[in-house]
């Protein structure tokens, strides 16, 4: 089945003629039309325009073009500015919107020669852990349809997983990535602060903000990293930093290198099943060679509440913007702050509402040095945990979820609690650090992926690959399939 | 750090937000429990820290002033709710 091929499986294939990109394009469209209805991993999909652009691939391969990404479909989570095509972030209050732009990073998976097709869903402006935030109704997981796929980016996971296309992009604000790639068993990546040019991604919390890749395998992350990396002048934040080829890292050889294992993430809400695989990857390193050393975050417990302050705050900030004036969805009103207030009721759904709410509070007279500086204190704490760490070791070893997919309803009243799933990956995002979740096992009844995260050093890429790939093709994880 | 107890309804007038009665209650009680959470944060003595803003060692990003390709206008207003003539329409701001 061409659906459920890697990117470096079907650019072998293409590039031997032995299939084309129409034919796989084509795989990806009849999986959807099978499978999401139960899924629903997609908001909406331009079959004629992505078998267009297949056309053209297979003319540019004919005539003997070679790209990293030719003729590979690839699909984006609905925060990403794709020209011509709708952008909703999930909300009601974009209305009927379409990008006038492409997104850095689509310009260049488009100018590698990928098919960037369909929009994936998430929750609302990517503030969630499960996709039930979306105002178009929630992503199933494709291992459980009763259960969430992880959130934000949970359509890009579910898709990659249920094969609907190549691979995806997401978005990773506090673990939006990583989480729904460790739920439904692919790989997410969630690159350096500043690798990822984020020109054309709606902003949530801009200083944690990444956009990164969702792929069958390690192999295909470290080529959509390497086409999607570097400095753009429409990005301030992105740093001139040189980009490698990121696969030439993959050597399989970890012999020497050093996997801290922090204590403070054994912590009591940490589910058995998970804990035991998390176990079992840690010898599984040791045996390929890697030493293991515990290591120390002195500050792990105070991430989530700090998080939950630093990106409500940028987010009350980012998302002033949306406002019934210039785009999207409008409500009258007799004055322009009566409007704007309509447009907004109308437009936000209630987690967004929420966390409006937060920022705008804890960014208000008499409270900002109590809250916002305050926890940007705490959060130099938080990176100084990391960068000391990393004296001592090239990566670090965590779960990266305490469970395994939960039921769709079981957390949704509790925002607290559903804010407590991302405690393993919130910190990453405030140390401006780069992660990885690659599968790593399955809990036994029902049968649910489990997910291993490696952090990495500030542009330590190649070393967090390196790793994470060793572990793969030592393990049989990531080739599983849902049955579906 | 200061005790929580969120006036919805200020907070969302400065938030330009429109909320129902029943939103106001749901969300005074959400968010008393969220603030309760995050007062583990004085916990610890952050007097002599400096805050960190973002993650990436660089200040001041500047290009160069030129002139370039933008938008085209009609492009730019393509999603708006309402216009007319080449402009945004919005209620009158002034007598």
């Amino acid at each position: 089945m061409l659906n459920q091929l890697t990117i470096s499986e079907l650019n072998a294939k293409l590039t031997r003629r032995e299939v084309s990109a129409r034919e796989t394009t084509q795989a990806c469209l009849d999986q959807i039309q099978r499978v999401d209805g139960k899924i629903h991993a997609f908001l909406s999909h331009d079959d004629a325009d992505a078998l267009a652009q297949a056309d053209a691939a297979d003319k540019a391969i004919a005539a003997g073009e070679q790209k990293p990404l030719l003729g590979v479909p690839i699909a984006v989570k609905d925060v990403l500015a794709v020209k011509g095509q709708p952008l909703n972030c999930a909300s009601k209050i974009l209305g009927n919107f379409i990008s006038p732009y492409d997104a850095t990073a689509i310009e260049k998976l488009k100018a590698a020669g990928a098919i960037v097709f369909g929009r994936l869903n998430m929750d609302e402006f990517a503030m969630g852990s499960s996709t039930e935030n979306s105002a178009f109704g929630p992503t199933k997981n494709p291992w459980d349809i009763t259960r969430i796929p992880g959130g934000s980016s949970g359509g890009s996971a579910a898709a990659v997983a249920a094969d609907e296309c190549i691979a995806s992009l997401g978005s990773d604000t506090g673990g939006s990535i990583r989480q729904p790639a460790a739920l439904c068993g692919c790989v997410g990546l969630k690159p350096t602060y500043g690798r990822i040019s984020r020109y054309g991604l709606v902003a949530f919390a801009s200083s944690l903000d990444q956009i990164g890749p969702f792929t069958k395998d390690v192999r295909d992350a470290a080529t959509l990293l390497g086409v999607m990396s570097g400095v753009d002048p429409r990005d301030s934040t992105s740093v001139p930093q040189p980009v490698p080829d990121y696969t030439r890292a993959l050597t399989g050889d970890i012999r020497g290198m050093k996997l801290g294992l922090p204590k403070e993430y054994m912590i009591g809400g940490l589910d058995a099943e998970v804990k035991t695989s998390v176990d079992e990857a840690v010898k599984k390193f040791q045996a390929l060679g890697a030493e293991i050393v515990e290591i120390s975050l002195p500050h792990t417990d105070y991430a989530v509440a700090t998080y939950y302050i630093i990106a409500t705050a940028e987010a009350s900030a980012n998302l002033a913007r949306f406002d019934g004036i210039r785009y999207g969805a409008r409500v009258e009103g007799a004055d322009p702050i009566e409007l704007y207030a309509k447009t907004r009721g109308a437009g936000f759904g209630s987690e967004v509402k929420r966390r409006i709410i937060l920022g705008t509070y804890v960014l208000s007279s008499g409270y900002h040095d109590a809250y916002y500086l305050h926890a940007q204190k705490v959060r130099t704490l938080i990176r100084n945990d990391f960068l000391k760490a990393f004296e001592k070791v090239d990566a670090i070893v965590t779960p990266t979820t305490p469970t395994a997919a939960f039921k769709i309803g079981e957390k949704s009243d509790d925002p607290l609690q559903m804010y407590l799933s991302d405690i393993f990956t919130i910190s990453c995002n405030l140390a401006g650090i780069c992660g990885v979740s690659v599968p790593c096992g399955f809990t036994k009844n029902p049968k649910l992926p489990v997910g291993l995260q490696l952090l990495g050093q500030p542009f330590g890429e190649e070393s967090l690959l390196k790793l994470a790939h060793a572990y793969e093709q030592a393990t049989p994880w990531h080739k599983e399939k849902t049955v579906i | 750090m200061a005790t929580g107890e969120i006036d919805v309804k200020y907070v969302a007038h400065l938030a330009r937000l429109a909320l129902t009665p029943d939103e106001e209650k749901k969300l005074s009680a959400q968010l008393g429990s969220i603030l309760g959470y995050i007062e583990k944060l004085r916990e610890l003595d952050v007097a002599n820290v400096e805050p960190t803003a973002h993650a990436v060692p660089l200040v001041n990003v500047t290009r160069a002033d030129e002139i370039r390709p933008s938008l085209p206008h009609d492009e730019a207003l393509r999603n708006a709710p309402k216009k007319s003539g080449g402009l945004f329409v919005v209620p009158k701001i002034v007598e």
